[in-house]
């Protein structure tokens, strides 16, 4: 058997690795072999690949050991919260290196077909949109430079449709005649438009919306590397980007929908932009509690709805969380987490930081589950959700988030709400449930209210 | 079939298997699924250690694919460990149960 016939081979035992490893992903029990399987796919990839093309190695080794020690490092240290982030980042590299795989190509070969010189062109505007798309995200979600609420300009949505219209022209003028001097200006142009198209489509986004932009550029990712497995003629590349995009675009679905919003909504939007997102106006006194008072309560329930949002990520306070769980359900009390599709920054992120705290699996509910019993539920504690609490969105037909499928608290009992201070959630939009007679704030860092909560409960098994 | 026709046939394919996997995946699992898929597409390394390995290949196509071969790795060798950090929790929580 010939080199080539190996490698091909090769690519796919790669392939097949990449497609059982994203099947076992499907089930708790088998994910974490999948993830291994998959990674097994891709030294088979790397591996198959050094070994068939003869390759001088110095500048692969150099490359391979900085941005293996780099993606090791910082996956090592960054804390479960700031996950969507991390992933943000990953995504980016990813978008880049299709990027320059793309344009590295086409600079060894100039002499290539239209439909080469076509997918050369999409795999350096997918991988500048995903790249500095993604660094965008990272710093919206980390709020550094950039504010996490969207950031408008005039007539931006012209800007946008005028720069994608150039790229185009741009893209069809080096489709013409990829060998051509102009082609390759054309295409550096291209590369350059892309970055700024990327900053621009996910500048306008607010924190709310990041769960779509995020899996969107997972999928751009995918997408662009797809494209470059078409520019150098690999299969390999082929089927993982497009496994990639697919399943990226799944969960922007998944996402929308749980939102009850459709893609070019969110995109385009504004959602949360200063003034244009204003429902009826909210009055009316809201009423603390201290929580002592709040522990007498919890005390006597007989059942507590937990529902986390961004704002425990923020605070630090899944483990307190937990450690509040934990009392309650040794005071007898049935405790459930309900986590709403779009709660935090990223799909499931609760789900990664309940899990981090160990709070029981059998714990977890989806709003479906839980909204048709409470009416029954003494006690709903909110812990830095805003939004998706919001019972605006059912009643309100003027807010801009009506019609969004939300966890039903304010039919509990009482409503306890853990939050720094009265502001709108990250949608920019008022929350009535604040004002409700059966709603009780609980103001003040979210953890510290949650460890204080537990040291009551420790203070009354001690007594 | 063209060479062409075909690497677009084995495209068209991949993108059915992969709605047809992705979307069985419980809620609970989407973060792990979103960074371990996001791990997969550093699969364009493969690309990238070819440019930064051609010997004829010009100073700045070396210069480019050895900038992508450390982009893609940084993809790859973060994707994966960050995504079996978190299953591991979810798989100790599991195992807690029993």
């Amino acid at each position: 058997m010939n080199v080539e016939a190996l490698s091909t081979y090769g690519y796919i035992a790669a392939s097949i690795l990449f497609i059982s490893g994203l099947k076992m992903l499907s089930s708790p029990r088998t994910a974490r072999r999948g993830n291994l399987l998959s990674a097994v796919g891709m030294l088979f990839a790397v591996v198959v690949t050094l070994a068939h093309h003869g390759l001088a190695y110095q500048w692969i080794l150099m490359g391979a050991i900085l941005g293996a020690a780099i993606g090791a490092v910082a996956s090592y240290i960054v804390p479960m919260t700031n996950m969507p982030q991390m992933v943000a980042v990953f995504n980016g590299f990813g978008g880049l290196a299709s990027l320059l795989v793309g344009w590295a190509t086409y600079h060894m070969d100039r002499d290539v077909s239209r439909f080469t010189a076509t997918a050369t062109w999409l795999t350096v505007l997918i991988g500048g949109v995903t790249f500095s798309g993604s660094l965008v995200a990272y710093l919206k979600l980390s709020e550094r430079f950039i504010s996490g609420r969207p950031v408008r300009f005039r007539n931006q949505q012209w800007v946008n449709g005028l720069l994608l219209v150039v790229t185009l022209a741009l893209g069809a003028a080096y489709i013409w005649a990829p060998a051509s001097a102009p082609a390759y200006t054309a295409l550096l142009a291209v590369i350059a438009l892309s970055l700024v198209l990327g900053v621009l489509s996910v500048i306008p986004i607010g924190g709310a919306d990041m769960p779509v932009i995020i899996s969107l550029l997972n999928s751009y990712s995918g997408m662009a590397a797809a494209a470059a497995g078409f520019v150098i003629r690999n299969n390999v590349l082929i089927v993982a980007g497009a496994l990639v995009g697919a399943s990226g675009i799944i969960l922007t679905a998944i996402m929308c929908k749980a939102m009850n919003r459709s893609l070019s909504n969110v995109l385009f939007s504004g959602f949360g932009a200063a003034g244009a997102a204003q429902g009826s106006e909210v009055k009316g006194e809201a009423h603390p509690i201290s929580p002592e008072d709040a522990y007498l309560i919890l005390e006597a329930a007989r059942s507590v709805v937990i529902v986390p949002g961004y704002g425990m990520a923020v605070a630090q306070a899944q483990h307190a969380a937990c450690e509040l769980g934990e009392k309650l359900t040794r005071n007898g009390c049935e405790v459930k987490y309900a986590i709403h599709p779009v709660a935090g920054r990223m799909p499931g992120h609760m789900n990664v930081l309940l899990a981090e705290a160990n709070v029981p699996y059998e714990q977890l509910a989806e709003p479906q589950d839980v909204n048709p019993l409470m009416s029954t539920v003494d006690v709903a504690m909110v812990i830095g959700a805003n939004d998706v609490v919001n019972p605006a969105a059912r009643e309100d037909p003027k807010s801009p988030i009506y019609g969004m499928p939300i966890i039903n608290v304010d039919h509990a009992r009482t409503v306890f709400v853990l939050k720094r201070s009265l502001a709108a959630g990250f949608a920019g939009v008022d929350n009535p449930l604040f004002f409700y007679p059966n709603t009780r704030m609980l103001f003040g860092d979210a953890k510290a209210t949650l460890q204080a909560l537990v040291a009551e409960f420790k203070a009354a098994a001690a007594a | 079939m063209d060479a062409m026709g075909l690497l677009f046939f084995v495209f068209v394919l991949a993108v059915f298997l992969g709605i047809e996997l992705i979307s069985r995946v419980p809620s609970q699992l989407h973060t792990p699924l979103m960074s371990g898929s996001n791990a997969i597409s550093g699969i364009t390394i493969v690309g990238a250690l070819v440019a930064a390995g051609t010997a004829h290949g010009s100073p700045l196509a070396t210069v480019l694919g050895t900038v992508a071969v450390a982009a893609a790795m940084i993809n790859v060798v973060g994707g994966y460990l960050v995504t079996d950090r978190m299953l591991a929790m979810f798989r100790k929580k599991d195992e807690g149960k029993k």
